[in-house]
């Protein structure tokens, strides 16, 4: 199957690379425990995110959007650990609820599209013939255009702001995410416990909600938890070019845009916002990747 | 023979109802816009004469579907429109940003592809250590977002070394050396996340190939190791490395739009991005038109290659 490409999609070319996964960390350790800590440093690194996101009002020391005109691109400190921005405002207070504006719009994005994604993908594989061809040919033509461009399509039209972006994100990972369950149900339909609920006289809604859905859900968590680091750094991306999510509302994308010209006298505003991105995308990278070895050992999620 | 130009013509008609979508899609872009389009691309200062008049220059006052005829044999006759703002011609103004975002893509790619290829190589034949170091190199390249490491780029050899210019463009035919030095940044902070992708695609492929029997055979007949690897494994890894460069040259385009405008680069990523903010919906049309037209050209050419490198592929089992 497919991997993704650097925007998280395989693109419209026909012909597909095979899978490449992460290189094992130790040589030839046993695959079970490799997966288990992958999916443990993944954790643990988005459940510390997801605290501080959620209760980035009260961990800030300041309001993110206080002007303090005397800390105009001020040093770090220790009242100030990563220093202040061109408008004097805590860049760590900042930073904190960048990081809540930029997870949520990302995650609430990659959820809506599973949410779309799976029925429809389910749809397409348990039933074939007809379905299949209009569901699959349909999502197909989002993947005519790249990605980024995709997005942009979506705010040239709906204008900016950081829900427009998160339905193009949703969107833009939609046809991925229905392939890969529809690829899944296949497998999953294949079973003679499927055929076996059918012969007992199960409809077909029955059948697909209690025994194929459940089992085919695998590989689409997988695929998931991966695009949530794309989407992170598509939004971040988004809101850089003035996008995204809009001022004064910090996100880490539109502070980086914010300090661009001040970088070479204070590159704290610069250097901050960028590592808190750089970890969450690593968070669930490592998620992604531990995910897989354990649920999708057949290799279906792109 | 005759499969092989089956196999071009196939691909070729293929190609025909992706560019109708593509042209649904670029041509609905100013139709969807909700409430009424000109208004919003003109602001409120404008009369109602004026609306009528852009209205009409732009054929809004039409069925839907002549306009859509309309404007595909405009295309197809070169007339692409003009710029709402400047009200220069849009042919002009894409031939004009086309060369530098094709410079910039086009670098990028060879870049990239000349550090990905041999490390992915070494990765997938050399020893632990390499195997680590590579790797790291691969979580890096995916993790870090391309327009931080420009922002880091900028800081580290344009403020703190100060031996390359942190942004601007010089054209190539006006000054060659100018032009590649203000090049370097943006082409090695796109380089850097696409060769993680050519890295880890060459890793694997190499390495499932590495495990075949007539690996062991070459092996067994005492062919030096070296002419196995780049003779016959990177032969027949080299389909899945081309496939994985098509599907990257999308994800450098979508790129291309953020560093050219980091670096303030005038390519059509830049004059995208302008448009959108300015509200000049024809513009926006005719960059994403061009843009994704180069993508959906790479994809056809890069399958074409794929067919040519592994003739299995043009046998239709593995379309």
């Amino acid at each position: 199957m497919a991997r993704p490409a650097g925007d998280g999609r395989g693109g419209n070319v026909t012909l597909h690379a095979p899978a490449a996964p992460l290189a094992v960390p130790v040589a030839r350790a046993h695959p079970r425990r490799i997966s288990t800590r992958f999916i443990a440093v993944g954790l643990a690194i988005l459940v510390v995110l997801a605290i501080i996101a959620i209760a980035a009002p009260v961990i800030a020391p300041y309001d993110p959007e206080a002007v303090e005109v005397k800390r105009v691109l001020g040093e770090p400190t220790l009242q100030h650990p990563f220093g202040s921005d061109v408008l004097g405002r805590d860049v760590f207070s900042r930073v904190l609820f960048g990081l809540r504006v930029s997870l949520l719009v990302s995650v609430s994005a990659v959820l809506a599209s599973t949410a779309l994604a799976v029925p429809l993908g389910v749809l397409a594989g348990y039933f074939g013939r007809w379905v299949d061809t209009t569901v699959s040919r349909t999502l197909d033509m989002i993947l005519v255009l790249p990605a980024m461009l995709l997005a942009i399509t979506f705010i040239a039209i709906l204008g900016p702001g950081s829900v427009v972006a998160a339905i193009a994100i949703a969107v833009i990972y939609l046809p991925i995410l229905a392939r890969v369950m529809r690829a899944s149900t296949l497998v999953v339909t294949r079973n003679e416990y499927v055929a076996g609920a059918r012969a007992r006289g199960g409809s077909h809604l029955r059948v697909i909600v209690t025994h194929v859905a459940p089992n085919a859900l695998g590989p689409v968590i997988v695929q998931a938890s991966v695009l949530s680091a794309f989407a992170l750094q598509l939004e971040a991306g988004l809101s850089f070019l003035g996008l995204g999510t809009q001022p004064p509302t910090p996100s880490l994308g539109g502070m980086l845009a914010d300090g661009r010209d001040v970088l070479i006298q204070a590159p704290w505003v610069e250097i901050f916002p960028g590592l808190a991105i750089v970890v969450a995308v690593l968070g669930f990278t490592f998620l992604g990747e531990g995910l897989r070895r354990a649920f999708d050992p057949r290799g279906v999620a792109e | 023979m005759t499969r092989q130009l089956m196999f071009v013509l196939r691909r070729l008609l293929l190609t025909i109802p992706v560019l109708f979508v593509m042209s649904i899609v670029v041509f609905l872009i100013i139709r969807l816009v909700p409430g009424d389009p000109v208004r919003t691309m003109l602001g409120f200062r404008a009369t109602a004469a004026n609306v009528i008049e852009v209205r009409h220059q732009l054929g809004l006052d039409q069925s839907l579907l002549s306009q859509y005829v309309n404007w595909i044999g405009a295309l197809l006759h070169g007339d692409l429109g003009t710029d709402i703002v400047s009200h220069a011609s849009l042919a002009d103004l894409l031939a004009q940003r086309l060369p530098v975002t094709f410079e910039l893509t086009g670098l990028a790619m060879l870049v990239a592809v000349i550090i990905g290829v041999p490390l992915g190589v070494r990765a997938a034949t050399g020893g632990r250590w390499v195997k680590r170091l590579t790797e790291g190199f691969v979580v890096f390249g995916i993790s870090v977002p391309d327009f931080w490491l420009g922002i880091m780029f900028v800081l580290v050899f344009a403020g703190t070394l100060v031996i390359l210019p942190p942004s601007g463009y010089i054209p190539f035919d006006v000054d060659p050396v100018g032009n590649l030095r203000y090049m370097i940044l943006p082409v090695l902070t796109l380089a850097i996340g696409e060769a993680a992708y050519i890295l880890r695609t060459t890793r694997s492929a190499v390495t499932s190939v590495m495990g075949r029997p007539f690996i062991t055979f070459l092996r067994a007949k005492g062919i030096s190791s070296r002419r196995i690897i780049f003779g016959h494994a990177l032969r027949n890894a080299g389909p899945s490395i081309v496939t994985v460069i098509g599907i990257q040259v999308g994800v450098l385009l979508g790129g291309a739009i953020i560093i050219e405008t980091l670096f303030a680069l005038p390519g059509v990523g830049r004059l995208v991005v302008t448009a959108i903010n300015q509200r000049n919906y024809p513009t926006v049309q005719v960059s994403v038109l061009a843009i994704a037209t180069i993508f959906i050209v790479v994809s056809l050419v890069t399958d074409l290659v794929v067919g040519w490198l592994d003739p299995r592929v043009t046998d239709g089992a593995a379309t």
